[in-house]
């Protein structure tokens, strides 16, 4: 259980924009057992989706590039193996779910066709055996009737039913990895739910690995053992899930906890204010410096934080925050 | 059953607009100073008055003009577009001996066009910095500048003086023995260069746009969706960019199809190709009132078919259209 299926090494991307070019990612670290599920959290910008593009290898062309390190899956380095080899390994042993549900299926064919295809690509099937266990895939994803729904088109279709026919696509060929890019943050909060609980079903059954990316700090709690905590394409915090909620040493962790609205029991007059982080991310260009980042919006800031990128600081065995002041903040 | 719903809305509005349109023609040209009184007065090097009368009273020209324009509606309802006077014989009879020609110069044209244009626009915008696509954005410029009389003559003059490989007038050579596969061959050469001519503005037309929305779609999230499959780039492109980028290609090419006819018209007139366009031009001068009415019927007739099939195409496309949203 314990062995790593995924291994991002030191991993750097860069993006080239008209000011010039910037590490979105920057020396990124993690790596993903197999059969488990890791969340990453962090604001809009923070290099999320740029990890994810990074490890299926489908970084925004000509513009991102992997400047260095490794993405391990096995012991294939992906950085490394060929374009070829990459299409074997997509949708197939690795999968990925965006956060468009709207806009990620092809307009002008079936849903059937769509989740038919991939298992034509990669399981030898033929049209009708992909299209039987499409209906059957559609089922599992829980869309009512599909024997008959195989037949419609996206625009027929609901957010959160296309939502469930991507998750059917990526799960279509049992992947060991899955990466979920913000699944549910286009959709209604009760289809949200009903989505993760979906996600959460399907992960227990089939022993996918799962990359979780949200914002919902619930669902992570509830879907994940360990999370990543990322700010301006760095890891700021990572650790079990339990340490990271209960004992957070980044003070942006700490923030991002506080974000998180308190359902009151009872609704009294002292409601508590929304709490929000004071600041913006900084913006792409500012990326990469020898600096924490997180200095301008940080109430613990001393000098050493503006001079100095903070290394990584082990709280316990699996926890590690990098902040200068991260023994301090317990 | 939407379907065929709008479909035969579609061919009651295709109707309507017929009648709009030969009502509008007859009116346009009674309109017109000038009748068939005055060639055959002309031909006859003068008639006086009472000759010229006696002439519009055989014509039935005497008769009020609504009364004429009812007659002509009723004919045109039993397929009968009237007698010419410069040629003799029927109207519809002389139009259906022309118009094979002149739907074949058409046809050929506006398909070439488009599976030509469509390929050079995907192939740019694979590489929408590569020397190829700069060089279909070079000949789009020259095919769309160019005016078709103008790319006519220049190709009839190569190829009359420089390199006869190609016949440069009429549609086939009557030395040539035998049927069959020797006359159609014989055909096809002759269409050579008309055909390049009259497709060579809407072939840059069409590879522009083609180009232009092929690169929209290649950014879209569904080809991402395509990608992280782990489909091949030729799957990519073929399948899932190109039905989605092809809507506003066919919606122009349907929009062009009247140009592609008016068009066909002056490459007839270049290559002496025996069809409407040449025949127009004959009854014009001879103020063959029948005969003109009678092309721009066929003319109209064409161009309204064509957009009905343009719409079938864009339902067969594109399912978002098919189910009227
Ligand atoms: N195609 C692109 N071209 C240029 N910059 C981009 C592109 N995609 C994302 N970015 C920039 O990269 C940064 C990280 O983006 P992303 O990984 O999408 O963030 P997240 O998923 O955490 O919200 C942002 O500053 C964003 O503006
Ligand atoms: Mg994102």
């Amino acid at each position: 259980m314990n062995k790593p299926i995924l291994r991002v090494e030191d991993l750097t991307v860069t993006l080239t924009t008209r000011d010039g070019i910037a590490p979105v990612l920057d020396n990124v670290s993690f790596s993903l057992n197999a059969g488990e599920s890791i969340g990453i959290v962090g604001e809009s910008g923070c290099g999320k989706s740029m990890t994810a593009l990074a490890i299926m290898g489908l970084l925004p062309q000509p513009v991102g590039n992997i400047a260095s390190g490794r993405i391990w899956f096995g012991d294939e380095d992906m950085v490394a193996v060929s374009d070829a080899r990459m299409r074997e390994i997509r949708g197939n042993d690795i999968s990925m779910i965006f956060q468009e549900p709207m806009t990620s299926l092809n307009p002008v064919y079936t849903i059937g066709e769509q989740i038919a295809e991939v298992l034509r690509r990669h399981q030898n099937m033929n049209r009708r055996q992909a299209m039987v266990r499409a209906t059957e895939l559609l089922d599992a994803v829980r869309v009512p009737d599909p024997a008959r729904r195989v037949r419609d088109y996206p625009h027929q279709l609901s957010g959160g039913q296309r939502q469930r026919v991507m998750i059917a696509i990526a799960l279509a060929c049992e992947p060991r990895v899955l990466i979920a890019d913000e699944p549910t943050t286009a959709l209604d909060v009760t289809v949200q739910a009903q989505i993760f609980e979906l996600l959460s079903d399907l992960q227990s059954n089939t022993g996918t690995a799962v990359i979780m990316i949200t914002h919902d700090m619930g669902a992570i709690a509830e879907m994940s053992e360990r999370m990543i905590v990322m700010y301006a394409g760095r890891k700021v915090e990572e650790g079990t899930v339990d340490d990271v909620l209960d004992n957070p040493r980044h003070p942006y962790t700490r923030g991002l906890i506080a974000c998180v609205p308190h359902i009151q029991e009872v609704v009294t007059d002292q409601r508590q204010p929304l709490v929000e982080i004071e600041g913006i991310v900084p913006s792409l260009s500012e990326f990469g410096q020898n600096a924490c980042l997180f200095a301008s919006r940080c109430r613990h800031v001393t000098d050493q934080c503006l001079a100095a990128r903070p290394p990584e600081a082990q709280v316990s065995l699996q926890h590690h925050a990098a902040c200068w002041h991260a023994e301090k903040l317990s | 059953m939407s379907f065929l719903i709008t479909t035969a809305q579609r061919i009651v509005y295709a109707a309507l607009l017929l009648l709009a349109v030969v009502i509008l023609n007859f009116i346009l040209i009674h309109l017109a100073p000038g009748d068939i009184a005055d060639t055959i007065a002309g031909d006859m090097g003068g008639a006086d008055a009472t000759v010229m009368a006696q002439i519009r009273i055989d014509y039935g020209l005497d008769q009020p003009m609504l009364y004429q324009l009812w007659k002509y509606l009723w004919g045109v309802l039993h397929f009968d577009f009237g007698h010419s006077f410069f040629f003799n014989v029927s109207v519809a009879d002389l139009i259906l001996e022309r118009l094979p020609a002149t739907l074949l110069l058409v046809i050929t044209a506006q398909i070439l066009a488009l599976v030509i244009g469509t390929l050079l626009g995907v192939i740019s915008a694979r590489r929408p910095n590569g020397p190829l696509s700069h060089f279909v954005t070079l000949i789009a410029l020259f095919g769309y500048s160019a005016p078709v009389f103008w790319t006519g003559i220049m190709l009839l003059i190569t190829f009359s003086l420089w390199i006869p490989i190609f016949p440069v007038a009429g549609m086939q050579d009557m030395t040539i023995e035998g049927g069959g596969l020797a006359h159609y061959l014989d055909i096809a050469h002759h269409m050579v260069l008309p055909v390049i001519t009259l497709a060579s503005i809407f072939l840059a037309l069409y590879s522009r746009l083609c180009r232009a929305s092929m690169m929209e779609v290649l950014g879209a999230d569904y080809i991402r969706t395509a990608r992280a499959k782990g489909l091949s780039e030729s799957q990519i492109i073929y399948k899932h960019a190109l039905k989605n980028s092809l809507s506003p290609v066919v919606t122009l090419a349907g929009l062009q199809f009247s140009a592609v006819v008016s068009g066909a018209v002056l490459v007839e007139a270049v290559f002496s190709w025996p069809g409407l366009g040449s025949l127009a031009l004959q009854s014009i001068i001879a103020r063959d009132t029948p005969t003109i009415l009678g092309i721009l019927f066929f003319s109209a007739l064409v161009v309204v078919i064509g957009n009905l099939l343009t719409d079938f195409v864009l339902r067969l496309i594109d399912p978002r259209i098919r189910s009227g949203r």
